[in-house]
Parts: structure tokens; sequence; C-alpha cells
């Protein structure tokens, strides 16, 4: 007699295909988190800051000194005003911080006692009713677009969408643990997000690993295996619909998912989700749980073991945003790291063999045998250069495009070979281990986000 | 110490920073102070944590990989003199160490003038247009002095660094923007406008102008006027032969092969198609054999003259080579082929390297051009595909 659970088993392994990643580097840091979790010291002021959202410029829709409830309106886009920013808590807006050319950084909330909530009546018929409450709540804007990463076209259906259900950079959370608890809900919203597209709904996972995302229904299971940057979407994406121009694909991470089962549940915006605090500076790297947005300053301190001459990032060390001035958590960020800062002029640094171990491409040093845990600084560690070694990019790199020669075509302004090389297809956290690796310091990231915004204008 | 040292550095730095004194000169504080300290920039954008390697180490590399064929360029240059010397009668009771001292000073001044000027250049233009030096000519000065003969006055050699810098290099825009090898160039100009200085049998051993009991002529020198060639095989693979300072020994080129192949640092893409092109090549000249050269085994081909020495050291270069992974492949065959091809074929020059690899490095951006464009065919078949299936 088959048993039910083989036979589950049986549809589930019909219905998967796998992706063997050759190109890329782990980089196993110092500071991983602890599969535990605690309540972060509740903070209380929260932001919601325009500048995460690449593309979007804020038309306010609150004052300083206005009440706001959770998930009630605090900007709009300006050029497609049905995208909305949603305040994850209730509380007064603190203030609207401005930047150069009055540019809206944050905006900031002083939390209320206890959270009183908007209240949604999510109706669940069809596509257009479960996307007008995604807009009406802000969760849309969590989504991401493919080409350009960017928050999509809410107009545009797309022709598929990602789920990543894993996270292969360096210190990534595992979500396994994360989502624990949170099934339920994470299945609710995959069912409402499938109903926005005519095609699947893909969800990354770690090959050989039997984890929640195992026992989802609806959506069909890309394993992945091999070396970061395997699991990014861009490299699924790339085996299973390569990305042609005027195509739309989406990309959410789990948590997304799991705000929208409960959106629909409760009728509530609640953004509350366990986040990895993870590298060296901690003390006991763990899980915490938080509402999106939190203020992490005054929280943090104490966790850490200096608080000096460290670098707060939101976000992982290869692809986050430095948020040790202002201290809140991006809105959309499951990971936050802090990192010494580099300030140390070692003498005669460009010895090879002796010094710091910092495992790359080359074999510059004796660490290519051993995998011990890298306890990494923000350095630089050399000067910005011409392109000359080319070929280290290559090998981080598992897709079938040029990433030196698309790097020049971006720093030519060339729109037109960007996309025969192949831009489309990628995203800037593809090229973050060619940051790192890069032996003339190359802002890879950086130029290729630039090629995207050039190519948006141009394009489109 | 390190702590004086920096302190020391940083207290005139502020005479080099924007609003100083010696503004201008920032470049060469920068070079020096480099050279001595890593500077303590930090992450600004993209990526927070970054790899330890940068260009120096990268370069650093490819001196250290040089350097068993520098010294054992610099014994055997005099080795070749008193080998000779001492049949002939002019000297008598010649240890190694003899040896080592008559190359070291032969070889010592061609390098001095070859970093001294160079350099000289580098920091000029780096100064000039307020960029930072480049790591590029750490190696390209080292295998200037090395892949030249003994006897090349200093002021030739002077002259054609000077040519190779500013000409190979500086008027493209510096490193990494250079169309040829710069080395290739300084020889390349040495050997076309002083011809009677790079050639000949009176050039690659020492005092062989001086005396006629000396004579220093290459192996495929003998090869293409069809004489006889006195060394074993042995001597061509230890490199006890005579001919540019560091081309001779297959043994010692290869050590510095395996370390950048090892480190990565070195493309085994373009290496290992090199070789093979060039066997490819000398066997089929070995089936014709209509000639001594023809006949010459296409193994000892690997061995003689510049052959290894350009494949692992000059080929290599990353700036000048195919910048594709298949491009290498393509690049690298062509160069062990078209070496062979006019080293054997050309009557008026009996060594083919610099000029495979010079004409490679023109070709290479076609090669490249090529490869890249299958794949964006591939990418723009799927564009028309698409657009079919919604017209």
């Amino acid at each position: 007699m088959i048993s039910l659970s083989s036979f589950v088993e049986n549809i589930i392994q019909e219905h998967s295909m796998k992706i063997r990643v050759k190109r890329g580097l782990n980089l196993n840091l110092k500071g991983k988190s602890k599969p535990v979790s605690d309540p972060f010291p509740s903070p209380s002021r929260y932001a919601v800051k325009p500048i995460d959202f690449v593309g979007i410029a804020p038309r306010l829709e609150v004052g300083e000194g206005d009440h706001v409830n959770a998930g009630d309106v605090l900007f709009y886009s300006k050029y497609q005003p049905q995208i909305k920013f949603t305040s994850p808590v209730s509380g007064k807006v603190k203030e609207i911080v401005r930047g150069r050319r009055r540019v809206i950084l944050r905006v900031v909330i002083e939390a209320d006692e206890t959270i009183s909530y908007k209240s949604f009546n999510p109706v669940a018929d069809n596509a257009d009713t479960i996307l007008n409450t995604l807009l009406e709540s802000g969760i849309f804007s969590f989504i991401k677009q493919r080409p350009y990463d960017i928050v999509p076209n809410p107009e545009e259906k797309p022709k598929a969408i990602y789920v990543r259900g894993y996270d292969s950079s360096p210190l990534a959370p595992d979500y396994d643990f994360a989502l624990k608890g949170e099934e339920a809900m994470l299945q609710k919203g995959l069912d409402l997000i499938s109903k926005l597209t005519d095609g699947k709904v893909y969800t990354i996972v770690k090959d050989g690993v039997q984890t929640l995302f195992h026992n989802l229904k609806n959506t069909e299971l890309i394993e992945v295996s091999g070396p970061h940057p395997a699991a990014n979407p861009s490299v699924a994406i790339s085996r299973t619909h390569p990305i042609v121009q005027g195509e739309r694909l989406w990309v959410v991470d789990p948590w997304t998912l799991v705000f929208i089962g409960r959106l629909f549940e409760n009728g509530q915006l609640d953004l509350t989700k366990k986040v990895a605090f993870a590298g060296g500076v901690f003390k006991e790297p763990k899980y915490y749980k938080l509402i999106a947005g939190a203020y992490l300053k005054d929280g943090l301190s104490p966790l850490l073991k200096q608080t000096q001459d460290i670098r707060i990032i939101s976000g992982g060390p290869l692809t986050g945003t430095n948020i040790t001035e202002d201290g809140f958590i991006g809105l959309e960020d499951n990971v936050v790291t802090v990192l010494k800062e580099g300030k140390e002029a070692r003498l005669f640094g460009w010895l090879p063999f002796i010094g710091t171990s910092r495992k790359t491409v080359y074999r510059l040093n004796f660490d290519w045998f051993s995998n011990k845990e890298m306890d990494l600084d923000t350095s630089l560690h050399g000067e910005e250069r011409a392109f000359v070694m080319t070929e280290e990019m290559e090998e981080v790199f598992p897709f079938d495009i040029f990433p030196a020669h698309l790097l020049k075509a971006v720093l030519t302004e060339d729109v037109d070979n960007m996309e025969r090389l192949g831009i489309l297809e990628v995203v800037p956290e593809d090229f973050a281990l060619i940051d790192y690796i890069s032996s003339s310091k190359i802002e890879a990231q950086h130029i290729i986000r630039k090629g995207l915004n050039q190519m948006m204008v141009e394009i489109g | 110490m390190k702590k004086k040292l920096y302190y020391f550095l940083k207290k005139y730095e502020p005479l080099f920073t924007k609003g100083g004194r010696f503004e201008q000169m920032a470049p060469a504080y920068n070079a020096f102070y480099t050279f001595l300290f890593t500077p303590e920039y930090t992450t600004q954008k993209g990526a927070h944590i970054r790899s330890a390697v940068d260009l120096k180490r990268v370069m650093i590399i490819v001196v250290m990989a040089l350097i068993p064929a520098l010294i054992f360029g610099i014994w055997n240059t005099g080795h070749q003199y008193y080998i000779q010397a001492v049949e002939a009668g002019l000297e008598q009771n010649v240890t190694w160490l003899d040896e080592f001292l008559l190359g070291l000073k032969k070889v010592l001044p061609l390098i001095i003038v070859s970093y001294v000027v160079g350099l000289g250049i580098e920091f000029y233009f780096a100064i000039k247009r307020g960029h930072e030096v480049n790591e590029g000519y750490l190696v390209t000065g080292m295998l200037i002095p090395l892949i030249m003969p003994v006897e090349i006055p200093l002021w030739i050699l002077a002259v054609s660094v000077a040519f190779a810098v500013i000409f190979g290099k500086e008027v493209f825009g510096g490193t990494g923007m250079n169309i040829v090898n710069p080395a290739l160039v300084a020889r390349a100009f040495a050997f076309f406008a002083y011809p009677s200085t790079m050639s000949g049998n009176q050039v690659w051993v020492p005092f062989a102008d001086k005396y006629d009991a000396i004579s220093g002529e290459t192996i495929l020198g003998m090869l293409a006027q069809g004489k006889q060639v006195p060394w074993s095989w042995w001597d061509m693979f230890v490199g006890t032969i005579p001919g540019s300072v560091g081309e001779t020994s297959f043994l010692m080129i290869m050590s510095g092969a395996l370390l950048l192949l090892f480190t990565k640092v070195g493309s085994w893409r373009i290496m290992i198609p090199g070789f093979l092109g060039g066997i490819f090549m000398g066997l089929l000249f070995n089936l014709w054999g209509a000639n001594a050269l023809m006949q010459f085994p296409w193994w000892q081909h690997l061995l003689v003259g510049g052959f290894a020495f350009g494949i692992v050291f000059m080929a290599t270069d990353p700036v000048t080579a195919a910048q594709t992974r298949l491009g290498k492949i393509i690049y690298g065959f062509l160069i062990g082929m078209f070496a062979i091809l006019i080293r054997v074929l050309n009557p008026a020059y009996p060594e083919g390297m610099m000029l495979a690899i010079l004409l490679m490095n023109v070709v290479a951006p076609t090669i490249d051009y090529f490869v890249v464009e299958a794949n964006v065919k591939k990418r723009m078949k799927r564009k028309l595909k698409l657009n079919k299936q919604t017209a």
C-alpha cells in the first residue's frame, strides 16, 4: 500500500526541478545567527524610507504631528498614485527628514503604546480585488519586478512569480527557522498571490534539505545547490524563464507572503517578523522578533561587543544598506549585520601569503584549503583601478552573460549594448560577489544599478 | 617602528592633499604611501566587505613568478661567457660565483634603467593627469630586461622603454587601456629601430662583440643557417644556452608558470592552449621536414627561443589578451601556432614569439567580438520568438 506521504512526495518530486550552480563563492563569515529568537526590546520609533524604493518619487499624504494607524498611507508614488506606502505601526508622525535638494529620506513615527490597526475588508474574489487590497495596504510595494528590481507597475501582469525560500548569501537568515509557526499564513499568501499571474509560482529552496517550503501547495519548487549566488532569483529565472524586453516577472520574499496572509486573515497590516541579527560584533547573534521599520540603535547597543567604529547594515554584508547614521531597519530587510569599520593601515599590505586571510578566487593566502570562519571588517583593501583581471568576474558569475563587457557597456552609457549583453536578466545583487572579489575594486553593483536606471528611462 | 613610520608619513600628508603646497604631487605621495601601508579606505557603496586582493598583490605575484627565471638568467649570462672564455684560454679557474657576479654586473644595469625610466614616465603622467600611479609597470619593468639581449646598449634600452610606456600605454590612457603588451612594444621598437643590437651572433653573450673567440649565436639562429646545434635537449630544458636574459630556462619559466596557475593569477585558458598550438604547428612542420628548422623536433621548439617565456608571461597579460573564456582559448592556441609558423617560415628573422603575440594582441578584440556576438544572438533569438508569439 502506498502511504499518503510518499504519494505526496512523488507529486512534489514530479513538480520540482533542480539547478546546480558551479561558479560562485561561499563566504563563511563569523557571527551567523543561532536558531533562537527573542523579542526585540520595544523600539519607540519606526520609519519608512522612500529612498529604499528605487525609482519612487514620493508624495506625502501626512504632515508632522498627524496621527496614523498601522496601515494608513504615509506617502504614495507621484507617477503611479496607486502604489502606496503605509505606516507599519500606529502613532504620531514625529518628523519628516529631508536630505539634499529636499529629497525625503524618511518618515518617522513615534509609536503608540498599543498599536491600533486600520481595518481592511479584504475580498479575495478575483485578481482585481486582491491586487487592490495589496495596493491599499502598501504590501504591494514589497514586491519586486524583474527586470530592473523595482516596485512593479500594477497594471502589468507578471508572467511568473518567484518566491525566495532560500538565501545563499553570507549571514543570510534561515527562512526555515524564521518562518516556523507562520506556515498557514505563508500558504494563504501564496494562494492569493498565485491568482495575480497566469503563469506559475516558483519557490526557490535549498536542494537536499527538507524545509517548511517543501510542504507548500500551489507552487513549483526549484531546488538549487552550489555556492552563492545559487539562490538568487536571477539564477532560477535565467534557467526557467530568461527575461526578454517587455516581459515582467515578480520576485517576493516569504515574509511578504506571510503579511499578505495575515492581511486577508485578520484585515490588518501586521508587519511583525523574525529578523536575523548577525556579524562578528554581536555577543550572541540570533533572531529577534520586531515590526518592520523599527529603530534599532537603542536596543542594539547592549547586544554588541563594541559600540564605536562599527557599521550597522540593514541587509546582508554584500547587498545591505548602511544605517549607522539613521538606525532604522529597512522595511524589506530580513537581516541586520553589524561589522567593524576597517580603519587599520597595514604595513606592506600587498605582500601575498601573509596577513589578513579573506577567501577569494585567488590563492594568495593560506586559506584556500581551510574554510574557517572569517571576521571581516569594512576595509576596501586597496584603491580603485582600471579593469585588469577581468577573468576573476566570471568565476563568481553563474550566468550566460559576459560581466566585464556588460559593465563596460554601462560605463559608456551604451543602452543598445546593455540590452544586447543581457542587463535585463540581472539585478545589482547578482554582481555583489564581483564587488567582493574585484582586485580593481570595481563598484559593480553600483554600476549595474545606474545602467538599469538608464534602461528604465530610455526603454521602459 | 611601524607606528613611527606611519605617523611620519601622516605628518606630511596635508602637504599633498587638496590645498596643500604640493597638491599636484599627490599621486607620487600616494604611490609611496600605499607601497608602505594599505590605505585606510573603507567601502562606501556596494558590498560592505571586500577581499584583501588588490592589483598590487596580483602584480607582485607575477614579479615573484619571474624571479627564478631572472636569477637563473643572471647566472647563465656569466656562464655563457666563461665557458667559451675558458675554452679560448681567456680565463682560468672560474667558479659559479664568478659567473653569477659577471651576470649581475651585466643584467642589473638593465633592470635599473628599465625601472627608473619607466616608473619616471609613469609618475610624470600620473601627476600630470591627477590619477593614481598604476601597478602595471612593476611587471612590465621586470619583463623588459628579461626579453632583451644582454649586450643591448643602455641608451637604446632607455629609449625603447620610453617609447613603450608613452606610445604603448599612456597614449591609450594607462594600465588597463593599452592594446598591445608594453614590454613587447619595447622589444619590437628596439628590434626594428636598432636591428644590429637585437640579433646576430654578437649580442647574446657578454663581450661577444669584443673577442672573436666568443660567439653568441642562438639555437634558432644556427638552425636558420642550417648549422649543427651543439647543445643537447637537456641544455635547452635547464637553460644553459645563449638567448635573451630570462628566456633560456624552460625549467625556471615553468616553475614561475606553476606559481601563476596555482594562485590563479595566470590564466590556464591561455597557457595550455598556447603550448598545444605550438605542439600542433611543430608536428606539422616535422611531417613536412624540408629544412633544418622544419626538422627540428616539435617538443624542442617549446624549449628554445622565447616560446615558453612568451606564453607564460606575455600572452597571459590580462589586459591585452582576449577577455572572454572561449576567446582566451582561441587566442592562446593561435599564439602558439603563429609563433612556430613565423619562426620556421620567416627567413629574415628566426624568432616568432614577439610578432605572434603582438599580432594576436591586435586580433584579440576581434576574437572577443565573435564570442560575445554568439551570446548576443542567442538572446536576440529569444526576443524575436517572444515578439512573434505576442504579435
